[in-house]
């Protein structure tokens, strides 16, 4: 092999001879002299990087990297608390991986861009439709990022500054919304689910649903209590919850927002993800991040374009509703393809689904000698054991027999774990882990 | 291409639906029945629609083909350097080791995908010339969050938090001020000079001790190199304060200059722009904050660390905390990691010396029929102005719209604000040069028809699936979602 043969990638077309073409109709001696603009002391550092690899030596090292990872099909896994094992229909990737969607840009030129923006207006449609919502956004980062916007427009809607929130939101969702408050002088409080107090001086009373621990709060009182004080109710619910339970509109929410992960979207590693984002239309100059409209062309052709732009930071800059652009757009289209997919009854029969297996596991556990089931509310997919000896050492036990075991939440609870218990979990998987907690 | 029946797309998901069909089949349950809960929890009614997977596919790809994408058309979109999209990098993101895993499982069973992501940490701190990086930050405009929010923990830190201002360059994204925005600061606008540079003067009349720092493209969204940046720099710091840098334009500068030699304190990288991984309509990104050591302690949780045994997720001592749900969106940073490995020190240098190259061949091709601003050579992207046109009645929304009739995506309009009204094209290394003159003929072409049928350029699109949109209608009277009639 020739040594001072030209560095060539498969993905950079232009050769030798097309480069010379263009630099003699540039006048240019070669591709270095058009960088002469950067100071010359800080041109061409070096650059310490490992060596090419084909694509053949890739797959090799990359498979060989993801080998190394548990995957959450490869034994018993019982992890959940912001990220779910979902059934994902084969249907979703072929669609999503199809270059017209997943090499498309923003769809900003709506005449070239109707297929990302039908199906956003459909995504909209149908998370409205879940949510028992009048208007919901074209997505945003995940459920965490999501919430903390809520929190931000409750607090520009009733021009207050104080978010007052549930004890059981997720310690995750809170620290995002600790995260974005941080610089806008927006204060933060904590109220008892149970009996709550929510302060007067509240922009909103944020609630989780099911809540962190997998509990279903008295979310009728808490949103009562919220309207008395002039607050607006943010509720963020787990979408799979809501092919059973009440949604979030029916208990007057006034935004609610949501992690649409478990609609059709992996976990990998934690994302991406989807953030879903609901609210009554009373507030939509309010909202963050994009929403796509109905309209007609010139021919009075129904169409679809990205509107109410004004809201946004391209437009408004400093004054927007949010900094948000690039968001999640594929995964809306996985989520819209899911629930299209999965439709009013199959969605219905998932949320049943994990109903009765994590009840199924949660009684079974709590027949073993020193587990105790904490949650006193009903739940849903997921619930709190007290164990009797730490969490930490009975999930290295049950890793040993390649059990994922639920999240170790002693520093919340002492010697708790949170299980969780979705459709991918057989009988078995589930009777396997009680035999194992069983034999500890 | 028209389709017929049911693959036609005009009819919406809750229009086709029809009681009983089903579009998956869900297994019954294999545990005992247990107890439902009381009825006042449980929902009575349940919008969806019902329809069967041959419905949804053939919908769904009727659609797809009513979107221009990288893959069909050229998208000569400025400042989104909307470069291909290896497949690889895809196929690697679906490997079940890096879908299918939780990311609360415990470190000891996810070494593989920790010590992905710490070599990601190093190669872009490499390739920026910084100390430490953050991968948890979802998109650009997230980056620029957690990096303001790093500034101004910064100064609180120094004791220092009378310094509110951030001096912004008035070609910015709009998504720089509203980041400072969200991170408690003032923004204050600055100037360009007749070179297209940051007006210095006016930098230094407002470098004083309320400033917190600057916000800064590079090259600038008016496609130059700023040649006094070492100068805007040493400005920002002999105030006391910090320089952020908007990595959207880092395709540039592959290879060719670090942020971090130049005087850079903080910055993100678009993962979605220069290192491959695909737009998707409108995300997912991944915006990684890559900064100086003095800043580390503040970087957003988590960051992954090397400890003598195994790879773990740390919270930096005093993170201005955790911004994201959990690490990041690691299957594009899995695919940016893929597309690294790939070209190595030779390939990146080489993205950035074609995509500059192919800008200035644009450039010098059209610069006598379309007004360049500024005439010197470009970045990575050309901003012409159409404004010479207007005489003849024709707009720069026309001419991008024209565009879309043979064949190209229009360039970013109307941006940078400053430059009238604006064509910014950015054509990336991976184009062809048989695609970058025809993008030219096309554009000589509609320079004939503003003199010869300006009509045809004024009314266009004409080919596409619909001709222009009433979007005065769409914001006038919101339809936001689809409603039985």
């Amino acid at each position: 092999m020739d040594n001072k043969a030209p560095f060539q990638s498969h993905y950079i077309p232009n050769t030798t001879e097309e480069q010379h073409f263009m630099l003699s109709k540039l006048n240019a001696p070669d591709i270095d002299s058009l960088f002469s603009d950067i100071p010359e002391k800080h041109r061409n550092p070096t650059l310490d990087l490992p060596n090419p690899l084909s694509e053949m030596q890739i797959m090799q090292e990359l498979s060989s990297l993801a080998s190394q990872n548990r995957t959450l099909s490869s034994g018993p896994s019982f992890l959940g608390a912001g990220s779910y094992h979902h059934f994902i229909p084969a249907a979703i990737k072929p669609l999503i991986t199809r270059g017209e969607f997943l090499t498309a840009y923003t769809p900003y030129q709506p005449e070239v861009s109707q297929g990302t923006l039908q199906v956003i207006y459909e995504f909209q449609t149908l998370i409205s439709n879940l949510y028992g919502m009048e208007v919901a956004n074209a997505g945003m980062y995940d459920g965490a990022t999501s919430l903390a916007e809520g929190v931000l427009m409750a607090c520009r809607v009733t021009k207050r500054d104080h978010a007052s929130i549930a004890s059981t939101v997720s310690p995750a969702y809170i620290q995002v919304i600790e995260t974005y408050c941080q610089a806008q002088g927006i204060t933060i409080s904590s109220f008892d689910p149970d009996n709550p107090n929510i302060s007067e001086e509240a922009a909103c009373a944020v609630v989780q649903y099911p809540n962190f621990y997998g509990g279903i709060e008295q979310l009728q009182t808490i949103s009562d209590q919220a309207h008395n004080c002039g607050a607006l109710l943010v509720m963020s619910a787990d979408p799979l919850a809501l092919g059973m339970f009440k949604s979030p509109g029916e208990y007057g929410a006034d935004i609610s927002t949501g992690e649409g992960q478990p609609l059709g979207i992996p976990p990998s590693f934690g994302g991406p993800y989807l953030g879903l984002f609901t609210c009554k239309k009373q507030y939509i100059r309010q909202m963050p991040s994009r929403l796509v409209g109905k309209t007609t062309d010139k021919e009075g052709k129904d169409g679809y374009v990205l509107t109410l732009q004004t809201r946004e930071q391209h437009i408004r800059r400093e004054r927007a509703t949010s900094n948000i652009c690039t968001n999640e757009a594929l995964y809306a289209l996985a989520s819209t393809i899911y629930l299209a997919l999965l439709g009013k009854t199959g969605i219905q029969k998932i949320s049943n689904l994990c109903y009765q297996k994590a009840h199924y596991a949660a009684s079974e556990i709590s027949k073993i000698p020193g587990f105790e089931l904490q949650n006193t509310n009903e739940f849903f997919k997921e619930f709190v054991v007290s164990c009797p000896t730490q969490p930490e050492i009975i999930n290295k036990k049950l890793i040993e027999k390649n059990i994922l075991g639920g999240l170790d939440i002693s520093h919340l609870q002492q010697n708790s774990m949170l299980i969780c218990v979705t459709e991918m979990n057989t009988k078995d998987d589930i009777d396997a882990l009680v035999t194992s907690l069983k034999d500890l | 291409m028209q389709q017929g029946g049911n693959r036609n797309t005009a009819k919406l998901l809750m229009e086709r639906s029809i009681a009983n069909r089903v579009g998956a089949i869900i297994p019954d349950s294999d545990v005992p029945v247990q107890e439902l809960p009381e009825t006042n929890l449980l929902r009575s009614n349940l919008e969806l629609p019902e329809v069967s997977e041959p419905e949804v596919v053939q919908y769904f790809t009727g659609l797809s083909h009513k979107n221009f994408s990288i893959d069909t058309h050229f998208y000569p979109l400025g400042s989104c350097t909307m470069k291909y999209n290896p497949k690889i990098n895809d196929e690697v993101a679906f490997l079940p080791g890096f879908a299918n895993i939780h990311p609360l499982q415990d470190d000891s069973v996810s070494q593989g995908a920790l010590s992905l992501m710490h070599e990601l940490q190093s190669y872009l701190q490499e390739i920026t010339g910084m100390d430490c990086v953050g991968l948890s930050t979802l998109a650009g405009a997230h980056g620029e969050f957690a990096g303001m929010l790093m500034i101004r923990a910064f100064h609180q830190r120094n004791k220092d938090a009378n310094r509110t201002k951030v001096a912004i360059p008035d070609s910015a994204h709009g998504t720089n001020p509203a980041s400072a925005a969200m991170s408690g600061f003032d923004v204050i606008s600055i100037p360009s000079d007749e070179a297209g540079n940051i007006d210095i003067d006016f930098l230094k009349s407002i470098a004083g001790p309320d400033l917190a720092g600057a916000m800064i493209t590079l090259p600038s969204t008016l496609g130059i190199f700023d040649t006094n940046i070492t100068e805007v720099c040493k400005i920002v710091h002999e105030a006391g304060g910090l320089v952020y840098g908007d990595g959207a334009n880092m395709n540039a500068l592959l290879g060719r200059a670090k942020l971090g030699h130049l005087g850079f304190d903080v910055i993100h990288l678009n993962l979605h722009k220069t290192f491959s991984t695909p737009h998707g309509g409108g995300g997912p990104g991944a915006g990684p904050v890559c900064a100086k050591s003095i800043l580390y302690d503040f970087l957003p949780a988590p960051v992954v660390e090397k400890s003598p045994s195994a790879f773990e997720l740390i919270t930096p001592a005093s993170s201005i905390g955790r911004i994201s749900g959990f690490q990041g969106n690691f299957a594009v940073l899995v695919r940016a990691y893929t597309y690294i490995k790939t070209l190595g020190a030779a390939g990146i240098k080489s993205i950035s010396g074609n995509a500059v190259l192919n800008a200035n061949y644009i450039m010098e091709s059209l610069k006598d029929i379309y007004d360049i601003p500024y005439n010197r050579t470009c970045m990575h992207e050309v901003v012409f102005s159409a404004s010479s046109k207007k005489d003849q009645e024709v707009n720069g929304l026309a001419i991008a719209k024209r565009l879309l009739d043979y064949g190209f995506h229009a360039p970013t309009m109307y941006f940078p604000l400053i430059v009238e009204e604006a064509l910014m094209v950015e054509p990336t290394e991976s184009e062809t040069l048989e695609t970058l003159d025809a993008f030219i003929d096309a554009m000589k072409a509609i320079n004939e028809e503003i003199s010869t049928q300006p009509e045809l350029v004024t009314e266009a699109p004409h080919t596409t699936p619909v001709s222009k949109l009433d979007e005065a209608k769409a914001a006038r009277e919101p339809q936001l979602k689809w409603e039985p009639s």
